[in-house]
């Protein structure tokens, strides 16, 4: 007989503790690849401390966005150069307003414009895009039709239209971007929601009496979330970009209130009298945010995108 | 195949006749008419003016005339701004020059997009594929807007000059097309396309190259020239094909920034200055136009499309 060893009593012991492997969620894994991804996770932290100055940084500025200093009104290029000093951290514009208070208020503008088009685009998208592709049929035939017919139509003169007719405002602005902005997830989402519906998990909702609209709220659109995330994210900085141009042609954004776009245009035009500070800083924060914008988008494809794995 | 065009050819055409009613609604719901002014016209005067424009009639009289004109006679009507010009004689002083720098541009992004992606692909992982990746993230970054002031800044306002002082590039103007004016609309405008259609055709290029059919002829002994001319670029092209389409109407939308930061007097400032003239019927024309345009291209794309790839046409 084999005598009790003390190495079998340790076996027999680390057999009982034994537990069962913790398993991964979809989210922790995706997470995980994430995290791996440095240029990502710069992003994210870079525009976290970009989004929180431009909340947090008004409040220690000497100056805010409109007051005119009329000691460098006028002398923008001799007088109003950035300096720690005079508190204008960023320098002035020709009419002596502070360029570091200006460049903080557009940064807040264009994110939000981004992030609001980006949600309410989601939220339109997501739902259109799953109630066409999971009724399918004739409903799913109009309702891609209209997104096609809507697709065609060259937007950006029709928003410029738009802000013409009913006069440029923010209110206006946001109205048109997201008019537009909702179609392409809306199509890919739709996509998305055909290979989902044919799955067992449908079939078993719809044996136990399930409503429509409950199996699209409750089992469609918790399995689009990946595809919609990746897609919002690259969503806001075309959104960023589309409002930056808007403003840049003067249409968008209107004065005292500033964003990237109208700053931008502001300093091209006043850069030839060498004030090259008025078109530096609002672009430096314009390049690192879209930069960031886009990595994150990258970073977020790889780590949900099931393709690549 | 022939199916399939009718078929496109007929979505093209009631998406264009939306087009235009709803742009026409929208300039009849505009509040204040093009010829409200701070100082009020008499009754009358104003009645005669609105008869001149036919403002007066019913308004499916009116789009209808507007429709039949365009169909028969391509005249979008006068313009409500200047009483000498019509809409056409618009668009003729702009369309050619917003075409030439236009094809230039869509060339350039295509044939530099499309090198740098296919090179970046083909030579995966090496420094040629870095330098290619970082010129596509930083071009997307650099919309035209952005480039229009950064090329200024370069060319015209100092960083570069000739030895004799001299600047590289004159800051804006046309002057019939000479090549140094167009040199700098062509770059700020095709930059961001280029970077697209580069990404685009890199990956897609790199999915092509770890399929089983490349493998396949690499196996039978085929040179890796042949491999990728014959094999792997017809496919690798699809994807890059159906993003030309979004990609010509953004660069004939991008002339907007060019035209008014070059003046190069192209239609995007003919309607920035109606924009802010409140020149309706010239806006209308330019957004139907390149409405007209849009639609066209997408139309060909797709047919183009359709007939490199069967299961397009046979689904």
């Amino acid at each position: 007989m084999i005598a009790k060893s003390e190495k079998m009593d340790a076996l027999a012991e680390n057999i009982v503790e034994q537990h069962a492997i913790k398993g991964r969620s979809l989210w922790q894994d995706a997470m995980a690849r994430f995290v791996r991804n440095k240029a990502a996770v710069v992003s994210v932290v870079v525009l976290a401390l970009i989004t929180i100055l431009s909340f947090v940084g008004p409040l220690f500025a000497p100056w805010d966005y409109e007051t005119i200093d009329w000691g460098t009104m006028g002398n923008a290029a001799t007088l109003g150069y950035p300096s720690i000093a005079t508190g204008h951290y960023f320098g002035t514009d020709d009419l002596g307003r502070d360029i570091f208070a200006r460049t903080l208020q557009g940064t807040q503008i264009s994110l939000t414009v981004g992030f609001l088009g980006a949600a309410v685009a989601v939220v339109v998208g997501t739902l259109y895009g799953a109630i066409s592709g999971y009724v399918g049929g004739t409903t799913d035939n109009i309702m891609m039709r209209i997104v096609d017919l809507l697709l065609s139509v060259p937007y950006m003169f029709v928003l410029i239209l738009l802000l013409v007719v009913f006069g440029r405002s923010l209110q206006m602005l946001f109205v048109g971007i997201g008019l537009f902005a909702w179609m392409d997830m809306a199509r890919i989402v739709r996509g998305q929601t055909l290979s989902i519906k044919n799955k067992e998990f449908i079939e078993a909702a719809i044996a136990s009496g399930v409503g429509s609209f409950t199996i699209i709220m409750r089992h469609v659109v918790p399995n689009l979330l990946g595809v919609v995330i990746v897609y919002a994210s690259l969503l806001v900085p075309s959104l960023i970009l589309t409002e930056s141009f808007i403003s840049f042609l003067g249409l968008g954004v209107q004065e005292p209130l500033t964003s990237w776009g109208a700053l931008i245009n502001e300093g091209a035009k006043t850069m030839q009298y060498g004030v090259i500070w008025q078109l530096g800083f609002p672009l430096a924060f314009f390049i690192v945010g879209l930069f960031c914008f886009f990595f994150i988008g990258d970073g977020l494809r790889d780590a949900l995108d099931p393709k690549d794995r | 195949m022939f199916s399939f065009i009718v078929r496109r050819v007929g979505y093209a055409i009631p998406t264009l006749l939306i087009l235009i009613i709803a742009s026409f609604l929208l300039m009849y719901a505009a509040p204040g008419g093009p010829f409200t002014t701070e100082r009020a016209l008499p009754p009358e005067v104003l009645k005669n003016i609105e008869a001149r424009y036919g403002l007066n009639d019913p308004l499916p009289v009116q789009i209808w005339n507007y429709i039949w004109n365009i169909v028969t006679n391509f005249d979008f009507g006068p313009s409500f701004k200047y009483r000498d010009r019509s809409v056409n004689d618009i668009i003729s002083q702009g369309f050619p020059v917003t075409l030439t720098y236009g094809i230039w541009s869509f060339i350039f992004a295509v044939v530099v997009g499309l090198t740098l992606g296919i090179v970046a692909a083909i030579r995966h992982n090496t420094a040629m594929d870095y330098t290619a990746v970082g010129i596509s993230i930083s071009a997307q970054v650099l919309p035209n807007f952005v480039m229009a002031p950064i090329l200024v800044l370069i060319f015209t306002l100092g960083l570069f000059r000739l030895t004799d002082g001299q600047y590289y590039l004159p800051g804006g103007g046309w002057n019939g097309g000479q090549i140094e004016y167009v040199i700098m609309p062509v770059i700020a405008l095709s930059t961001s396309y280029m970077a697209n259609i580069a990404r685009l055709a890199r990956s897609s290029m790199l999915e092509v190259l770890n399929s089983n059919f490349i493998r396949t002829a690499k196996a039978k002994g085929l040179s890796e020239r042949k491999v990728i001319l014959k094999h792997a670029l017809k496919p690798a092209l699809m994807p890059v094909i159906s993003y030309l389409g979004p990609a010509f109407v953004g660069m004939a939308t991008g002339s907007v920034v060019v035209d008014m930061y070059f003046s190069t007097g192209g239609m995007g400032q003919y309607f920035v200055n109606s924009a802010f003239n409140r020149d309706y019927s010239v806006m209308m024309g330019i957004t139907i136009l390149i409405g007209v345009l849009t639609i066209t291209f997408n139309m060909i794309v797709d047919i183009v499309y359709a007939w490199l790839d069967p299961r397009i046409r046979l689904s």
